[in-house]
Parts: structure tokens; C-alpha cells; sequence
């Protein structure tokens, strides 16, 4: 027993034109750990691993308690996973790939199958090659939802649905959430919808892990901050201050590690506070991964 | 059995967080939590969803509605026992309490806020007093 679901550490796989550098991550048991990133950053790669489809340079991957380099069939058992390059066969119905997911997985639930086929609208006598790609991805989805998996890992499960579609993939997603034995593993550029569900949030950008923390101290440790400076004065040097915008007199900044005495400094320095926002987790992963840029740069 | 369990749905599905609303959730379901109790649809005693049924209901993730119990918890709103989940604090003058509380911390507040664009209390009183006539016009 653990109370990890997965646990990666040092993660690390070079392609001729891109490298995963020392990926650490972490899925408690029974909850929801989000991981953003802008295309190309590593999520799939990282995923990929993870469930054996591509091998690792270095690095130790565990899940379920199982060292996935030794005993990763056994751990695969009891994992599902979803990616829109999954291949089904193009020419068999979905009731056919119900029937042979079933054959292989005991755990299969035929109740919440049927359940999960009239909440996405999919119609079993359908042929997987004529399906849109939204009805491909809840057609993946259901296939792994109904094998009641210990852990679900999830690659970009919404995108390129359409609203209704999302709003009932993530009604699926939450309701895992209520057996605490189950985890979810899920990746998306949507930050919305990552910011809804997860208890846990990863950025990860050009390979490497630039945040990672619980949402809420996440969301808590930034904010923006609007300032009137005084007259002939720049803004204060303040550690974990930086300038986004505004005027001559007028500074747009984000904050960050946040808390309430930085406004007190500010005041001190003859800065005026005119405003202190909460910030989006999209506004804040962009923050982040432009400082982190820069700082590689620099 | 079957009866609590209605019960039990009732009770949550009170209970809705809004995505376009700007404020966190954590804030969103506190106050509505205390809204509740305040209004006494959610008597002393009342026994309150799990963390992970709320979560589920409301389509938040655990640690939003965890956050929230937390905090409802430290201002005395409701009570953990021990593996056995939460409860409305069991003290009859719960409700009024805490609307005084709710109302105390919106003055703190706008006095903040109002001191930040330089008003002084006399101002402030005064613009209560007019948004006072201003809702009552609009009301008629």
C-alpha cells in the first residue's frame, strides 16, 4: 500500500529536437493531478513513458506501488489511459471494442458502460471510422472509464470536444473523484478545465517542470497588482516584483511568492496600491513560464 | 436509509459554485455554507456532506471543498468529528452569530477599501446612506 499512485523522478529522454529534462511528478492517491503545458512541452512524452509506450533515457517511474521498469504489465492492469492517437480499428463498432475490452479487463462495469454510452450521445452499432473526432475521444474515454482503472491517465481528454461534450466528460472525470482509492492523471492546454477539477497542479514547459503545488497555494501565492508610483520615483526593487505594464506613473505587476506584507513594503516605498488581484491559473501559468524563460535565458 | 439519503442530496444540491463568478470557490461554497446556516435551513446539528460528495456535486476538486470545510471550521461554523464527518456547530445562536460576523466583515472591508481611495469615515457613511435611498427608489 502507498499513498502515491505515481511517482516519477528524474524523468529524462532526448529526441534529436527535444529533450525531457529531469521530469519529477507526483499523484497522490485519490485525487486529481493536473499537468499544463503548451504544445510540445512534454506532457505526451511524459504520459507516453508512463504507460511503457516509450522508453526512458533515465529516471525511476513508479504506480500502484509497482517499479514500471520490472513489473509494469502488472501495474498496466490496473491503469487506463486515453490519447487521441490511440488507435482503434476503424472498420469494428463501438460495441465490438466493448465486447473486447470486456473479454481482457474482469473489472469491466456493463451497468456504468451503458450508463457512459447515453451520457456522451454514442451509439454502439456506430463504426469507430466514422466517428467525429469529439465522439472518438468520449468512445476512448468510455472504454477506459468502464474498466474502473486505479488510476486513469489522461491525455488532453478535452480537446476538440464541443461544450456539451466537455461539460459531461468532466462530470465523469468528478465523479471519479468520489471512490478515494481511484487517481487521475490528466493533461490539457485548457487551464479552465484543469482548474476545476485538480487538486494538484503541474506546469511543464520545454521539458521540464517549472511549478508544481496544490491548486489552492498555488492560486494563493500570486497576484496582481496595480500601483500609482510616485512622481519621479520607478518602481521599488521587490524581490518577486515584476513589471507588466502601465504607464509613467501607473505599474501593472505580478507578485509572486504573494502575501500581505509586500503591500505594506510597497506603501513604505512611497508606492500607492490601487488594486490587488486574484489571478486566472491561465494568467498564472503564463506568468510563470515567462519568468522561467527568462531566467534560462538570462 | 432511503430518506436520508434524499435528505442528503437536498442538502447539497443548495449548494452551486459559479465559474464566471470571479471570486474562488472555496469562497463561493464558504459563504453559501454560512448563508445557509445563518438562514437556519441548516439547523444546529445538521450534518454536512462529505468532503468528497460535495466535491463530486459541485464538480470542484477535493482540495477546494477541503480548503473551505477548513475555514468554515475555524470561524466555528461547523464542527469536524473525528472520522465521522462534519456538523453544523451544534450552538443555537449559531445563525445570528454569524450573519453579525458576515455583516463586521463587509464594513472592514469597505472601510479598507475606501481609505485606499482616500475617503474618510463621514464619506463612506454618507455614500451608504445615498446607495441606502438608491436601492429603495429602485425598488419602487
Amino acid at each position: 500500500m502507498t499513498d502515491l499512485a505515481v511517482q516519477i523522478r528524474g524523468l529524462g529522454k532526448t529526441y534529436p529536437f527535444f529533450t525531457l529534462d529531469g521530469i519529477d511528478l507526483e499523484v497522490p492517491t485519490g485525487t486529481i493531478v493536473g499537468l499544463i503545458g503548451a504544445g510540445g512541452a512534454g506532457k505526451s512524452t511524459t504520459m507516453r513513458i508512463l504507460m511503457g509506450l516509450v522508453r526512458a533515457d533515465h529516471g525511476t517511474v513508479r504506480a500502484l506501488g509497482y517499479d514500471l521498469s520490472r513489473d509494469g504489465e502488472f501495474a498496466r492492469r490496473e491503469m487506463g489511459f486515453v490519447s487521441e492517437d490511440l488507435c482503434l480499428y476503424a472498420a469494428a463498432t463501438l460495441k465490438w471494442h466493448i465486447g473486447w475490452i470486456r473479454s481482457m479487463f474482469g473489472t469491466w462495469d456493463p451497468a456504468y458502460a451503458e450508463d457512459l454510452l447515453r451520457r456522451f450521445d454514442l451509439k454502439p452499432a456506430q463504426k469507430i471510422g466514422g466517428l467525429s473526432r469529439g465522439q472518438r475521444v468520449k468512445a476512448l474515454l468510455l472504454l477506459a472509464l468502464a474498466r474502473r482503472p486505479k488510476l486513469l491517465v489522461l491525455d488532453e481528454p478535452t480537446a476538440g470536444l464541443d461544450p456539451i461534450a466537455r461539460q459531461e466528460v468532466l462530470q465523469a472525470l468528478a465523479e471519479i473523484l468520489a471512490d478515494e482509492e481511484r487517481s487521475v492523471l490528466f493533461s490539457s492546454q485548457n487551464t479552465l478545465d484543469v482548474e476545476q477539477l485538480s487538486d494538484h497542479i503541474t506546469f511543464i514547459d520545454r521539458g521540464r517542470v517549472v511549478a508544481s503545488a496544490d491548486k489552492e497555494s498555488l492560486l494563493e501565492s500570486w497576484r496582481s497588482i496595480r500601483l500609482r508610483l510616485p512622481a519621479g520615483g520607478g518602481l521599488p526593487e521587490i524581490p518577486g516584483l515584476t513589471r507588466d505594464g502601465g504607464s509613467e506613473r501607473i505599474a501593472v505587476c505580478k507578485a509572486y511568492p504573494y502575501g500581505p506584507g509586500l503591500l505594506d513594503t510597497l506603501q513604505a516605498a512611497g508606492a500607492e496600491v490601487e488594486s490587488v488581484e486574484r489571478m486566472s491559473l491561465e494568467e498564472i501559468f503564463v506568468a510563470q513560464v515567462m519568468r522561467e524563460r527568462e531566467e534560462a535565458g538570462a | 436509509m432511503y430518506i436520508a439519503y434524499t435528505q442528503y442530496m437536498d442538502m447539497h444540491s443548495e449548494l452551486t459554485v459559479s465559474r464566471s463568478d470571479g471570486r474562488p470557490m472555496y469562497l463561493q461554497i464558504i459563504e453559501q455554507v454560512r448563508r445557509r446556516i445563518a438562514s437556519g435551513d441548516w439547523p444546529p446539528g445538521t450534518e454536512m456532506p462529505s468532503i468528497r460528495q460535495l466535491a463530486v456535486a459541485l464538480r470542484v476538486s477535493v482540495i477546494t471543498v477541503k480548503r473551505a470545510y477548513r475555514e468554515l471550521e475555524q470561524q466555528g461554523a461547523i464542527e469536524t468529528r473525528h472520522g465521522k464527518g462534519s456538523i453544523v456547530a451544534p450552538r443555537a445562536e449559531a445563525g445570528a452569530q454569524l450573519m453579525e460576523q458576515d455583516l463586521q466583515r463587509l464594513l472592514d472591508q469597505i472601510l479598507e477599501l475606501g481609505s485606499v481611495l482616500g475617503y474618510s469615515a463621514e464619506e463612506i457613511a454618507s455614500r451608504l446612506l445615498a446607495a441606502a435611498e438608491d436601492s429603495e427608489e429602485a425598488r419602487r
